[in-house]
């Protein structure tokens, strides 16, 4: 009986096996050969090099992160506590963005967020440059918002949000309103119940948030061309680099590729040893 | 369950192989069939192009004319083409790079040689886009389009009018410099700035050219590196300067007045787009004939109006202004039309790019990174 079930899973692990299992196979092929396919560790001896681009791109999804996370758990607790209206309206205006394309949504926070783009209008137009001129002395027309490690942050915590509100959001609507109670009527106060059972409680949405968006964050590469400028590189762009770049390296690639899925796994798997018995936590 | 989901792994993964030494001869079996077949109705052309590079209604024209179905796909890049190409996941029959990826394409025998005879237009084709550094002997390509790589300035945020690549690396211009985001336009116009040969593979002279860009990046120069983002910021005025292609500063311009385009005093690179069939390719008649079509000077015509690339063609060079005439009731601007056909006296100034050797590239390409670090 339990045999004839398993076999529904079976689209599902061939599409695994084919697209997910496969891929990671190639990449560590790659990563261990050189262009001849001869076997070599030669591709990780440079892996040095680029420590500072490993360092930022970790540096810059761990704030990220970090910011969706206090942005998004206080909005995740007020849908799970507010009335059904409030939550339609709050999961439509969360959705609907994820409606359009990821990179036409970065396009226009790049035309928002220019030199001559619609912020800087916006105080040009109310007269806040000529105001901190006039005070400060300086001469500024616009703020430099493009270009910045600021903007990147930005552009992931934009397009990432919704993948931290959701799990958690999940976890608070489905927590079981009496053991609150219980809690309460055991003499705790707000701040107590919130310590002990609500946050201990949706641990596991939290885990599983913090990896949507940690993961996509520290290997994005169209976000840091489009809104960093591109001139500090970020894990994602060196790879492209090696693929599509001038140098055609594909095996460097794929070493980077791996180093980094290395770290990554990693950090997740420490991050998950917090939730250990949370048997909900979510492993990508 | 485990030994169920082993066996699925396991299918899965000789499925695919067994699929990739499929296609393999398929495309044997395809190819023998695709010459048999080219005197009846099933014929089929796979074209690789640039995005927004041709007047789209020619390749309906094309169809109509031959009856042949042409399956129209566009690359981003010299570079991704190149590695679409290597790893195999592409089966075009032609593709049109630049001159510098052609002659690594020819050096690594990716490129079948063509039949001229078959290609009458070829006739038309001004002999001064033949016999180029990339394919001496022109025994592989069919240029279409051909310009140059200059400066686009903005004249309501830059002082004075820029004459140099020194702009580039000027501080007057502090955050308002666009950096072409490719190895090897960016150290072209350094190298050129610096009074060497775009196509030097010498060590001291490229790390020199290196050192110039690092230290205008470490001054904040650059806002970014940027390919087709260059449009968007420049036409709404959020950088000042940048390097592009000629072709491409008259479609900005028609956005924005307020640009101009100028090949520095130094010297610039003029690079030729060339059709070129692929070693492998199944359907060479075919391929043959769109290439001839578009040498033609009806297809020139067309396509300069539409893309703002010069063509090769010299009697559509010739005709080009009247032509504008004809079609818009007003006169060709000479300013701008000088801009996307230069003479040959400018011309001569300017130089064409031609493939590096492999360390050169890996150079390049090392530098490329560490200026990202």
């Amino acid at each position: 009986m339990k045999n004839k079930r398993s076999l529904l899973a079976i689209p599902y692990v061939g599409w695994m096996a084919l697209f997910v299992v496969a891929p990671i196979i190639m990449v560590v092929i790659y990563a261990f050969t050189t262009a001849d396919f001869s076997v070599t560790g030669e591709n990780f001896t440079r892996m040095s090099t680029f420590t500072v681009i490993f360092t930022r791109s970790f540096k810059l999804a761990i704030i990220a992160t970090l910011v969706c996370l206090l942005i998004g758990y206080p909005l995740s607790y007020a849908m799970a506590k507010e009335g059904k209206g409030f939550q339609r309206v709050a999961m439509l205006l969360i959705m609907l963005p994820m409606w359009v394309n990821f990179l036409l949504r970065t396009y226009s926070m790049m035309s928002i967020m220019e030199n001559n783009g619609l912020i800087n209008q916006f105080f040009a137009a109310i007269g806040l440059f000529d105001l901190i001129n006039h005070v400060f002395g300086t001469n500024i027309q616009y703020f430099k918002m493009i270009g910045t490690q600021g903007a990147v942050v930005v552009g992931m915590v934009y397009n990432y949000l919704p993948f931290m509100v959701l799990p958690i959001y999940s976890t608070l609507i489905k927590m079981d309103n009496t053991l609150l109670e219980a809690a309460q009527d055991l003499g705790a106060d707000t701040a107590t119940v919130f310590r002990k059972v609500i946050l201990p409680l949706s641990l596991p949405g939290i885990l599983s948030g913090v990896t949507m968006v940690f993961v996509p964050s520290v290997s994005t590469f169209a976000i840091s061309r489009l809104l960093g400028g591109g001139i500090q590189m970020l894990l994602g762009d060196l790879i492209e680099q090696q693929f599509l770049g001038g140098a055609y390296n594909p095996h460097l690639g794929s070493a980077i590729a791996l180093v980094m899925m290395v770290i990554v796994v990693a950090c997740m798997w420490v991050m998950n040893r917090f939730g250990e018995g949370e048997e909900q936590a979510v492993m990508l | 369950m485990k030994k169920l989901t082993a066996l699925t792994l396991a299918c899965t993964l000789a499925a695919s192989l067994s699929l990739t030494a499929c296609s393999v001869e398929r495309v044997d079996d395809s190819g023998n069939s695709g010459n048999n077949t080219s005197t009846d109705g099933n014929r089929v052309l796979n074209v690789c192009n640039w995005g927004e590079y041709i007047d789209e209604s020619l390749i309906t024209k094309f169809e109509e004319q031959t009856g042949i179905k042409v399956n129209y796909q566009t690359a981003e890049s010299n570079e991704s083409l190149y590695s679409l190409l290597k790893t195999g996941g592409a089966n075009y029959d032609v593709i049109c790079p630049s001159d510098y990826m052609i002659s690594q394409l020819i050096e690594e025998d990716m490129l079948q040689p063509l039949n001229y005879d078959n290609i009458p237009n070829y006739e038309k084709i001004g002999d001064e886009f033949k016999g180029l550094a990339f394919d001496p002997e022109n025994k592989y390509t069919v240029p279409y389009t051909w310009g140059t790589l200059g400066i686009i300035y903005n004249k309501t945020m830059v002082d004075g009018e820029i004459t140099s690549w020194s702009s580039l690396y000027d501080d007057a211009n502090k955050g308002n410099v666009l950096l072409i985001n490719n190895s090897r336009d960016a150290f072209g116009n350094a190298l050129i700035y610096l009074g060497y040969s775009v196509n030097t593979t010498n060590e001291t002279e490229i790390r020199e050219a290196y050192e110039l860009i690092a230290d205008a990046a470490k001054r904040g120069i650059f806002q970014g590196k940027v390919m087709d983002e260059v449009f968007n910021k420049m036409e709404q005025g959020n950088a000042a300067i940048a390097t592009y292609y000629a072709g491409d500063y008259l479609t900005m311009y028609e956005n924005n007045p307020d640009l101009a385009y100028v090949l520095p005093e130094e010297g610039a690179n003029w690079f030729v787009d060339a059709w070129c069939i692929l070693k492998n390719a199944q359907h060479t008649s075919e391929a043959e004939e769109w290439i001839n079509f578009l040498a033609s000077t009806d297809s020139s015509l067309a396509n300069m109006d539409y893309i703002w690339y010069a063509s090769p063609n010299t009697e559509a060079l010739e005709k080009y202004p009247e032509y504008y005439k004809e079609t818009y009731g007003e006169e060709l601007d000479m300013e701008l039309y000088n801009i996307m056909a230069p003479s040959t006296d400018v011309l001569k100034k300017c130089e064409n790019y031609v493939v590096l050797p492999e360390e050169t590239r890996t150079l390049y390409n090392d530098l490329w990174i560490q200026l990202g670090l």
